[in-house]
Parts: structure tokens; C-alpha cells; sequence
């Protein structure tokens, strides 16, 4: 709703949501002890197997290694989150 | 049998001291026998924070190299019951300690007190290695701040790695007016991203300056509101349930009425 109203009167991003922003991004690189490479890597993976059934948005595709806590609450367990939008399917595979 | 718990940061200023004589007063004060272990050797700072410090003789590293017996360095609070401390050595360097003597400490001081309360030092070096070594849970402070935070999520992953299952969090330095506007990231901002559980939140207070200046620890101190903080956090270290406490209360004085007559703050 908060939200909506910023939109609404076309205020500024606030300075907390640049940090929480800036933040998630530099704390991807940061969790992952891998180089930005090996992610390149797998993402490129990624995309050839999905390639062969479905159009996606190769710009737009986003992997990132993050965190989050295990389904016992208890743990803190690392996760591969991906974001890939689809534009069609394909019909390869039929 | 006591429990160990070390206070850790990664970054340096974001008040691991002052909170570590905060912890250990206010556990004393409710009745607890609490040691502080300063392990920040070479940056020693605890003694200043607690007013001790023109009553050091021995310290951690005299101890670990057996130049002198544990009750020999440990410095008595005499204005609080069942409160020590053991100073860091302030002319030696990190690497004159190894995790194996810290593991030997902290079990010596099991048998003697309930409460083992550990400074660590800032960085993720040597003297972080043994400060964590003997610890049994671990409390990691961070500020609302990119810097900060970024280095406790480093520290909460080392801490993971060295088997410290479960640290808990304590957000520091929390001006509720920036969070309402929107220029300071808020508890729940912070918990997201590093998804440990909260053990408290101490609001920036001028009386943290005062008592530092003092060397008298803020949780004695009714008026402050980061005493009061570190009262509620001192009580859920004791394992009481005590809810977060509401950090507005410097607002003007129309909110302070309306509070005073039950109204709650829209």
C-alpha cells in the first residue's frame, strides 16, 4: 500500500531500500566463495537445457546464491535461487 | 557448568565492548557469576569501558602461558557481586594465544562461573579463531549499516563453519526517526537479510557516551533507553521471554501525552 502511494506521487527510492539493495548484491558474491565465473558458468548451463523446450529472456535471467533458513528453522542452509522468465514454448521435444 | 558466549562483530565500532560490559553487569546484577574475557590483545579496550582499568596486574596471555594462576588475573568488580574480569595484554600481539589455550580457559572457567562473556576483537584473524574456539553460542552485533552488515553475514558463515550452531543478533545504534523515514534500514530489513534470530535492539543513545566516559555500564542506569535495552537482552541470555521494546519513545511531546493516557501512537 506504502508502496503504491511512492508510486503514485513518483517519490524517490529511499535511501534504506539503495542500501538493502546494494547490500543483497554484494552479499550474493560474498556467500557463494565461488568467482563470478563459475556462476557465468552454470548460468550459461542453464540456459542451453531450458533453451531446447522454451524461449526465455536471456537479459533479464537471474541467478543468485543466497541464503535462507532450513525447513526446521534452525539452520542457516545456503539455496541457488533463479529467476528465469519465459516468453513461449518451444516444439522441440514433441 | 558455565555456559560461553562470545560477542563477535567482524567489523570494528559497532559497540562489541560496550555491549560485552553491558551483558556481563546485567547478568550480575541479577544475580549471576559472570567473568569478562577481554581477547582483543594488543587493542585492550574492555578495562576502560568497565572502569577497571588502574587495577590490572596480570592478564589472558600471562594466564595461557602460566606465569601466574587464573585467580591471579582475574579483577574483581567490587561494585557489582559475582562480577570479573580478565583483561587482555596490551603489549603483546594476536598470535600470542592459540585456540587450544582458549579451549583449556574457557573450560577452567566453566567450573567457576555461570556466565563466560567474551570480547572479540574485530576482523576474522587470529584473534577471532580464538576468541570463538572455546565459545558455546554466540551473539553477533551489527549497526543498520551496509559496512556492518555486510561483515556479520561473513562472521554468522565462519561462526556456521566452526559448528557455532544458532548465533543470535543484536542490532545496535537504531535511530528511529531515520528508520520512519526511510534513510536507515529497519530490524526486520536487517533479520531478512541475515537470517539469524534478533536477541535484541538498542536504540543510539547519548547515555552509551556518558557511561563510557564513566566507566559505568548503562544497564544500571533506569533512565537510559539503551540500558534498558541491554536489561531486556541480559534477561533473554537467561532464557525470559521479553518482547522488543518500543524505540519511539523520543518523539514529542504530544506522542509522550497520548501515551501517557493509554492512546497508542498511529
Amino acid at each position: 500500500m506504502i508502496d503504491l502511494f511512492k508510486l503514485l506521487l513518483g517519490k524517490k527510492e529511499s535511501s534504506k531500500d539503495v542500501a538493502k539493495e546494494r547490500l543483497k548484491l554484494v552479499l550474493i558474491h560474498d556467500r557463494s566463495n565461488v568467482s563470478p565465473q563459475f556462476l557465468e558458468m552454470v548460468k550459461s548451463e542453464i540456459i542451453k537445457v531450458i533453451q531446447n523446450y522454451m524461449e526465455i529472456d536471456e537479459d533479464s535471467l537471474d541467478i543468485q546464491l543466497t541464503r535462507t533458513s532450513s525447513e526446521d528453522g534452525e539452520r542457516v542452509v545456503p539455496a541457488l535461487v533463479a529467476n528465469i522468465p519465459i516468453k513461449g514454448m518451444k516444439n522441440a521435444g514433441r | 557448568m558455565g555456559e560461553v558466549i562470545v560477542i563477535t562483530s567482524g567489523k570494528g565500532g559497532v559497540g562489541k565492548t560496550t555491549t560485552t560490559a553491558n551483558i556481563g553487569t546485567g547478568l550480575a546484577v541479577s544475580g549471576k557469576k559472570v567473568v569478562l574475557v577481554d581477547t582483543d590483545i594488543g587493542l585492550r579496550n574492555l578495562d576502560v569501558v568497565m572502569g577497571l582499568e588502574n587495577r590490572i596486574v596480570y592478564d589472558l596471555v600471562d594466564v595461557v602461558e602460566k606465569t601466574c594462576r587464573l585467580k591471579q588475573a582475574l579483577i574483581k568488580d567490587k561494585r557489582y557481586d559475582g562480577l570479573y574480569l580478565l583483561p587482555a595484554a596490551q603489549t603483546r600481539d594476536k598470535n600470542s594465544v592459540k585456540p587450544e589455550q582458549m579451549i583449556e580457559l574457557c573450560d577452567e572457567l566453566r567450573q567457576e562461573f555461570d556466565y563466560i562473556i567474551i570480547d572479540c576483537p574485530a576482523g576474522i584473524e587470529q584473534g577471532f579463531k580464538n576468541a570463538i574456539a572455546g565459545a558455546d553460542r554466540a551473539i553477533v552485533v551489527t549497526t543498520p549499516e551496509v559496512s556492518a552488515v555486510r561483515d556479520a553475514d561473513r562472521i554468522i558463515g565462519l561462526l556456521e563453519s566452526q559448528e557455532i550452531r544458532n548465533p543470535r543478533l543484536i542490532v545496535n545504534r537504531v535511530r528511529a526517526d531515520m528508520v520512519k523515514r526511510g534513510d536507515m534500514m529497519s530490524i526486520e530489513d536487517i533479520v531478512d537479510i541475515l537470517a539469524i534470530g534478533l536477541i535484541g535492539v538498542v536504540p543510539d543513545d547519548e547515555q552509551i557516551i556518558i557511561s563510557t566516559n564513566k566507566g559505568e555500564p548503562a544497564v544500571t542506569d533506569n533512565k537510559s533507553m539503551a540500558g534498558q535495552a541491554y536489561r531486556n537482552i541480559t534477561k533473554r541470555i537467561m532464557g525470559e521471554d521479553v518482547p522488543l521494546m518500543d524505540l519511539n519513545t523520543s518523539d514529542g511531546f504530544l506522542s509522550k501525552m497520548k501515551r501517557l493516557f493509554g492512546i497508542k501512537p498511529a
